[in-house]
């Protein structure tokens, strides 16, 4: 039991970065029509962004302290980072050590910037293209922003630790009345859970009670009759993209404790996410979200030694294999609507 | 001749005539000479170009008629490079079975995928492709390479040992890929004057199978089935409604590009004997895609162009570094020199990739129609241009 | 008994009844035309006709078989051809190259592997598609691309398609709509003489009554899903039931 409850819960991290990029994907098909392969490519700038603010906080200036000698006898070289010595040496050093919780601000920004300038620079033009079109220039896009990076922050993974207080681990069986040590369970995992339960539920909500949200919901079932009604759709629907963009991003943001960012991580979640897309159901949001979780849930069960022994690699294959099950017997995936990709 | 219009021979015949002169043409320059870099006439790059450019004519079959867009395409190549392999491991390094069984085993592998994969159009068949292509690559890279069932030898790759069977191996023939006794690796290498050319066995007999699935290409284009590719692209409603079930033509097309790209891996394998999973990748499959719509998706030699085009600037971009820019720029002012250098630099070298990523994008954005349109812009604005000088000496009467 | 025959076809979609107890028959080798205000259900009619949708309860029977459950490239090669409401061509090929499809598809089937011969080698096809160009005045069109025919010609063309297979029924569904009236004076033409000239049924489902009194032998009228009357065009015209439904349509 307590065993299936761990493994239930080492499914939530990836589980939740696969419900939260699946989510702007669909946003974004949606409501502008529009297959976004760089979608992946945004969830890497944002663990992008922790990455440099954590870079640019650690930025340091040296000094010569003539009290101290190293081994040479020669007065001992210190660098202090700019911000210690700008806020004290204690708030200096909280601000470093909460560098990727910071970067949440700096992100969302940053994120929605470079979503505007995406959809009205690029994605734009490629409304009334073949759908072929535009999954190859956002594909094109992709490749040049991972090289981007990869160009800047070199090929190998970079470490973007969580804040010191949030790092350990609790026990969370005993909380629930399990054997001490049966559920040992990172605290950053449970706060990426929680960030993203927080996300998803706030764009639920702002879809559902606000008039923009409505507005948005009723465009993405019917965006013509919309349009007659008079309501300028297409600027909404350039917000929403760039909301999606910022919630690829902060997830990207958050994900980096659990995994050191890389220059690809893009890439390897976005097809993942697409079958996410494609299980949960082309266009259906709550599909997204619970095909999220529940292929991140298997993935981890499939990860177990139990699993692996059995069959050796099936961590790396099980979702494919559950998408082409459920696309076949049940071709709209989980919860999706008639008439959306039918033909 | 052989059953096709002048025009589509003229075509098959400088096709034919630039890939088997391909040693002398694509090696102008002298040996030595400081535009010896330029030069792409060695052995190993020219396969790359044919096999590819097999690779490209087998996939614009399935995207340039029926406007099929698949990336999972690598996954059949990859298959296919895998089926060769263990041809020599277990048969003779002999290529004929081993090139016959990577088509065949591509084929059904495509039939598989393909039956899933086209029971959905438009991007979700796009989405299913790429899924399906990871998926193998996973198989490859891990499941199907454990010590009880090794059929890939995982991140290795696959290889032919010492002690593997090779059951119809026979002692004077080579012990490396061979057609009949002759080595895919011999080489004549003919210097004339300051140049030098070489006339590799493995190329030739790339180019030649080239030039025979090329006119198959044709044929196909030519066809009633061909012309049905180019409805279900234009209007499947229209095609239902006229009788034709678009579904076992669209798998036909499918499983025919399945197979052109298990003899491109066949091939590859051939010339190579080695396969490895990074074969099978989804931006491998990218590339192909990019291949073909540079040259010039749904025409007949848009996709050898492409091919040619990208295999040619690849090898290219990698082999220059900041010391060749710098002797390019050397006749600059030092500051501008090294500014040069400076802005050149991300794109070459490792850079390749992001060079591609760009094309990639400029390609969709300016010159959906590739090479080929573009190309035939440029010609009619010539033509466009010589007509003007032509006509403005004259005044036309009114009408 | 018809040489189409409708029986007892209910369609809901959700809580609305779009077909409600349909019956119909269509005499072999008459024109016979489906009319009714906007929402009576007569779109939803052709495509249970077609193999588009399939009703809830009823038969469709063609020529003494069930259509039902079959998809619409069966339902083709039964003998029974459709002409959508926006002309339905192969935009990107020739006016030849449409034309020779529909006869490819007659002759060879719903699927055949002819990957190796050479269009311009089936003489017999190329023939009957001139002929059939040649019949819609469209011979000098042969090479031009379809997409950049007029509307008009797009219909024509379209309609050559249809009659190119030689099919039994012929289905148009609402043929003028969208046009100029010059234009559908010609369409209306171009019926006559097919009706004509040839063996043919014809159903019509049309909004324009100019176009189906002048077209049609017999006319049924479609009012919320369920045949008010099935008469000749003079008795439809004088008919107080179908002014009624037309009137409070307007009103």
């Amino acid at each position: 039991m307590d065993a299936i409850l761990l493994q239930i819960l080492n499914g939530l991290d990836k589980g939740s970065a696969y419900a939260l990029i699946a989510l702007g994907l669909t946003l974004i098909f949606g409501t502008l029509g529009v297959v976004n392969f760089a979608h992946g490519a945004l969830f890497m700038i944002g663990a992008f962004c922790a990455v440099t603010l954590q870079r640019l906080l650690n930025l340091s200036f040296e000094t010569v302290d003539e009290t101290q000698k190293d081994f040479l006898g020669n007065p001992l070289k210190v660098k202090t980072p700019y911000v210690e010595a700008w806020f004290g040496p204690e708030t200096g050093a909280a601000i470093i050590d909460w560098s990727v919780p910071l970067a949440i601000l700096v992100a969302i920004p940053i994120m929605l910037l470079v979503g505007y300038v995406m959809e009205r620079g690029l994605i734009k033009h490629f409304y009334k293209r073949p759908h072929a079109d535009q999954i190859l220039v956002t594909f094109g896009l992709a490749i040049v922003l991972q090289e981007i990076v990869k160009y800047f922050f070199g090929a190998n993974p970079i470490q973007t630790p969580p804040p010191e207080a949030l790092s350990g681990s609790i026990d969370l069986g005993v909380m629930v009345g399990f054997d001490p040590n049966a559920i040992i369970y990172p605290i950053w995992r449970l706060i990426y859970f929680a960030f993203a339960t927080l996300i998803i539920g706030g764009i639920f909500a702002f879809l559902q009670f606000t008039t923009f949200g409505m507005v948005v919901r009723a465009g993405m079932a019917d965006r013509e009759t919309v349009g007659l009604l008079g309501i300028n759709i297409d600027r909404r629907f350039t917000i929403m993209f760039g909301i999606a963009a910022a919630v690829a991003g902060l997830a990207g943001v958050m994900y980096g404790p659990l995994n050191p960012p890389n220059y690809h991580m893009g890439m390897d979640f976005l097809v993942l996410s697409f079958v996410v897309v494609v299980v949960g159901g082309m266009g259906s949001l709550p599909g997204a979200v619970l095909a999220g979780f529940l292929l991140g849930i298997l993935e981890s069960f499939a990860s177990t030694t139990w699993a692996t022994t059995t069959i050796p690699g099936i961590n790396q294959i099980i979702i494919y294999l559950v998408a082409i099950i459920v696309l076949l017997t049940r071709p709209r995936g989980l919860m999706g609507r008639k008439g959306v990709m039918e033909d | 001749m052989l059953g096709l219009n002048k025009k589509d021979t003229s075509l098959l015949l400088i096709v034919a005539v630039l890939t088997l002169l391909a040693p002398f043409i694509l090696n102008p320059f002298p040996e030595g000479s400081a535009m010896a870099q330029f030069n792409a006439g060695y052995p190993d790059l020219m396969q790359r170009f044919v096999i590819f450019g097999i690779f490209a004519i087998g996939f614009n079959i399935l995207f340039g008629l029926t406007g099929y867009l698949s990336f999972g395409h690598a996954a059949f190549l990859g298959v296919g490079s895998y089926a060769a392999v263990w041809m020599f491991k277990l048969i003779s390094y002999n290529v004929i079975p081993a090139i016959l069984l990577s088509v065949v085993v591509a084929g059904l592998f495509s039939l598989l995928i393909g039956f899933i994969s086209l029971r959905r159009s438009g991007i979700y068949f796009s989405i299913l492709t790429l899924a399906f292509a990871q998926m193998s690559f996973a198989l490859a890279y891990s499941v199907l390479s454990n010590p009880k069932f090794n059929l890939t030898n995982g991140e290795t790759g696959l290889q032919v040992y010492a002690d593997d069977p090779q059951w119809f191996h026979r002692a004077n023939a080579p012990d490396l890929p061979h057609l009949f006794g002759v080595s895919m690796r011999s080489t004549y290498t003919m210097d004339v004057g300051g140049w030098s050319f070489d006339f590799n066995a493995g190329y030739y007999l790339c180019a030649v199978i080239m030039m025979v699935v090329f006119y198959l290409a044709i044929r196909i284009f030519r066809s009633p089935f061909g012309m049905m590719l180019r409805a279900v692209k234009s209007n499947q409603q229209r095609m239902n409604y006229t009788g034709l079930n678009s579904r076992p033509y669209t798998l036909a097309a499918f499983v025919i590009s399945g197979m052109y790209a298990g003899l491109a891996g066949g091939l590859m394998a051939a010339m190579d004997p080695l396969a490895g999973a990074e074969r099978m990748q989804w931006t491998a499959s990218g590339e192909v895609v990019l291949m073909t719509i540079l040259g010039g998706t749904g025409t007949l030699i848009g996709p050898v162009l492409g091919a040619g085009f990208i295999k040619y600037f690849e090898n290219i971009f990698s082999k220059i570094n900041d010391n060749v820019l710098h002797s390019w720029f050397a006749f600059l002012p030092d500051g501008m020199e090294d500014f040069m250098v400076f802005i050149i630099h991300p794109f070459i070298g490792k850079g390749w990739h992001l060079t591609l990523g760009l094309l990639f994008m400029l390609v969709v954005i300016f010159l959906p129609g590739g090479l080929v349109e573009g190309g035939q812009k440029l010609l009619n604005w010539v033509r466009g241009k010589r007509k003007d000088k032509k006509t403005s000496g004259k005044t036309e009467p009114a009408e | 008994m018809g040489i189409l025959e409708v029986k007892g076809v209910n369609k809901r979609f959700g809580g609305l009844q779009a077909l409600g107890d349909v019956n119909l028959s269509v005499k072999e080798n008459s024109v016979h035309a489906i009319i009714g205000p906007n929402g009576a259900g007569k779109s939803t009619l052709l495509n249970c006709l077609v193999g588009k949708l399939i009703p809830d309860t009823g038969s469709v029977m063609f020529d003494g078989q069930s259509v039902l459950g079959r998809a619409p490239f069966e339902i083709n090669q039964m003998g029974i051809s459709r002409v959508f409401q926006t002309p339905e061509i192969f935009g990107e090929l020739t006016v030849m190259e449409n034309m020779m499809i529909p006869i490819f598809a007659k002759r060879d089937g719903a699927f055949r592997m002819h990957a190796y011969e050479t269009v311009q080698n089936e003489k017999q096809i190329v023939e009957a598609a001139e002929e059939m160009l040649e019949e819609m005045n469209m011979a000098d069109k042969r090479d031009m691309n379809s997409a950049s025919l007029s509307r008009g010609d797009k219909r024509r063309l379209e309609i050559g398609m249809c009659l190119s297979q030689q099919p039994r029924l012929l289905l148009l569904d609402e043929p003028t709509a969208g046009m100029a009236r010059a234009d559908t004076n010609n369409t209306i033409d171009l019926l006559k003489q097919i009706r004509d000239e040839r063996d043919i049924t014809i159903a019509i489902i049309e909004h324009d009554m100019h176009v189906v009194f002048s077209l049609a032998d017999r006319i049924t009228v479609l009012a919320q899903g369920t045949p008010l009357v099935e008469d000749s065009p003079e008795n439809i015209r004088g008919n107080p039931k179908v002014r009624e439904a037309y009137l409070g349509e307007s009103a």
